[in-house]
């Protein structure tokens, strides 16, 4: 389980201020808001990116409000999928496990099953200029799952996808949270996205997080 | 009153039909002509004089006056020395502008805000400060007159560290079986450190400038997989930032070629001893051998354009940040 309490961030003349909130663990939580409110910063300081002023986040009841975000066990998958623009495919998604110590075999069996699951085998040994939008957040998505975090970020991963793209994305980030067994915070300001995805629903609005009910899926909270 | 109003408003529709958009569209073009024109000419202007100057050398000069020179043994050893010692300078520059130039780059004024936060506001104001003021001194020697350079370098030298250090350096030298070489002042590690001086800024700016145009999300990005900031700087950023590296050396060697007045002063125009190709020039010209000294020029500007080009056919391909061909 997830839990942010009483969080204060600032970034110059912006604030959040007690911010509180709770993921259940394996939940699929999606949190709204209107562009400007504060919602990447918020997913930023949860990954360990951005210093927190005030407050706690704690992971399974285990504090990592100041722990360094490599040790946080989250991975992250930004708005522009921020891939490495020097390294191949198979290498971006290996990377994680590289830096974590993971043997040769191990990182080839994961690349190959996430994938698979992921439909990238074709693009593995191709470098990400040239890739499309849609490959393009896989790959990401692959990178972030490589070492199995236990709480997956997803800032806006289909924001900028066409309909038919966007509309396979959400089946596969579906199908694979629910392989992977992972807690998922989702970013969007896309209604549809938010109610075909969620099973818990935030909304950040006047720099306060809100549990919201969604009536499509019937979670309350 | 309404007679005003008409003939304002006959006027005004009169007016309007003269100035069609076609009209318009022509006087634009005209003026946009004219805009690119004046802007070529001064361009234009500056690479008339540098081919003027370029072919009123060739013309000085004829084969013969660079085969003597050539044939000249001093000459020789100067040419050689100039490569030898503008390529470790280059070296030793990037050695230093890669990690100070990443230093400068990362340590921004925004990126220690998300650090560091809002409460460290002094600390982050002192770091600011700390910042500005190593970058201006990191300038010093770009913009201190060359002699001036050569002068603090022989003075830093007199010091009690400076003597300890020029004869460390010839100890070292000798222990090594180079007895020839017995310290740093007026020896062939005088004209190094003169050229690594100067040469080092004008890489670090080239370095600093290169990690600055690349995005660093992805090295945070790197940082989230369980990355180590040495990690995600190796792995993610310098891989990227090579067409960067291969400029900031370039730019260093050719600085070091051309460099004169810090090794005038600080390493002298000893013969087979400290001399490099601008001061063959310098040397030749000072004993009235005009057509030498053109010579050894273009034998300068032969090299200089030689790696020029061999950088510009290495980094082809566009510089555009995030987009790297591998």
């Amino acid at each position: 389980m997830i839990s942010v309490q009483q969080l204060l961030l600032r970034q110059g003349d912006f604030e959040l201020s007690q911010v509180s909130f709770e993921i259940p663990r394996n939940a699929y939580a999606i949190l709204m808001g209107a562009t400007g409110s504060g919602k990447t910063t918020l997913l930023e300081s949860i990954c360990g990116l951005r210093a927190i002023e005030e407050g706690k986040i704690l992971m399974d009841g285990h504090e990592i409000t100041r722990t360094p975000p490599a040790q946080r066990q989250i991975g992250y998958v930004p708005q522009d999928s921020s891939l490495f623009p020097t390294m191949k495919v198979r290498r971006q998604i290996a990377f994680g496990m590289e830096v974590r110590g993971f043997s040769q075999t191990e990182r080839n069996r994961r690349v190959e099953e996430l994938a698979s699951s992921l439909d990238i085998t074709g693009i593995l040994d191709r470098y990400p200029r040239g890739l499309s939008g849609g490959e393009r957040q896989r790959v990401a998505l692959a990178r972030a799952l490589s070492f199995r975090p236990g709480l997956l970020c997803l800032d806006e991963p289909l924001s900028a996808l066409d309909c038919d793209t966007r509309n396979n994305l959400i089946k596969l980030l579906k199908n694979i949270q629910q392989s992977e067994s992972v807690t998922v915070l989702h970013i969007t300001h896309n209604v549809e996205e938010g109610t075909q995805l969620g099973t818990v629903h935030f909304r950040l609005e006047d720099g306060q997080v809100r549990a919201v009910v969604c009536e499509n899926s019937g979670d309350k909270k | 009153m309404d007679f005003i109003a008409q003939l304002y408003s006959w006027c005004f529709s009169k007016l309007m039909s003269e100035i069609k958009p076609k009209s318009i569209r022509q006087v634009r073009s005209q003026w946009d002509g004219l805009f690119w024109m004046t802007m070529s000419v001064f361009g234009v202007f500056y690479l008339a004089l540098i081919i003027a100057m370029l072919v009123a050398d060739f013309r000085f000069t004829n084969w013969s006056d660079m085969t003597n020179l050539l044939s000249d043994v001093r000459v020789r050893f100067s040419i050689w020395l100039s490569l030898i010692s503008c390529t470790i300078a280059a070296i030793l520059s990037l050695w230093v502008a890669i990690p100070t130039g990443f230093l400068l780059a990362r340590l921004g004024s925004e990126s220690m805000a998300q650090r560091l936060g809002h409460r460290s506001l002094g600390c982050r104001r002192l770091f600011n400060w700390s910042r500005y003021f190593i970058d201006t001194l990191l300038d010093i020697p770009i913009v201190l007159p060359p002699l001036v350079v050569g002068i603090s370098l022989l003075v830093l030298f007199q010091t009690p560290v400076g003597r300890w250090l020029d004869q460390l350096t010839g100890g070292l030298f000798a222990s090594l079986g180079y007895a020839g070489i017995r310290g740093i002042t007026y020896e062939i590690p005088a004209v190094i450190l003169a050229q690594f001086t100067v040469a080092a800024a004008f890489a670090i700016r080239t370095m600093r400038n290169t990690f600055e145009q690349i995005d660093d999300r992805p090295e945070r990005v790197a940082i989230t997989l369980g990355a180590s900031h040495y990690q995600a700087f190796s792995m993610v950023a310098l891989p990227q930032a090579w067409r960067g590296v291969v400029a900031a050396f370039t730019l260093a060697w050719a600085r070091s070629l051309g460099e004169f007045g810090p090794i005038l002063i600080f390493a002298g125009t000893a013969r087979m001893k400290t001399e490099v190709l601008s001061t063959t020039v310098y040397l030749n010209f000072q004993f009235g051998n005009l057509r030498g000294a053109v010579s050894a020029s273009l034998i300068l500007v032969t090299l200089a354009i030689l790696v020029l080009v061999l950088t510009r056919l290495i980094t082809l391909g566009g510089s555009s940040k995030k987009e790297v061909i591998v």
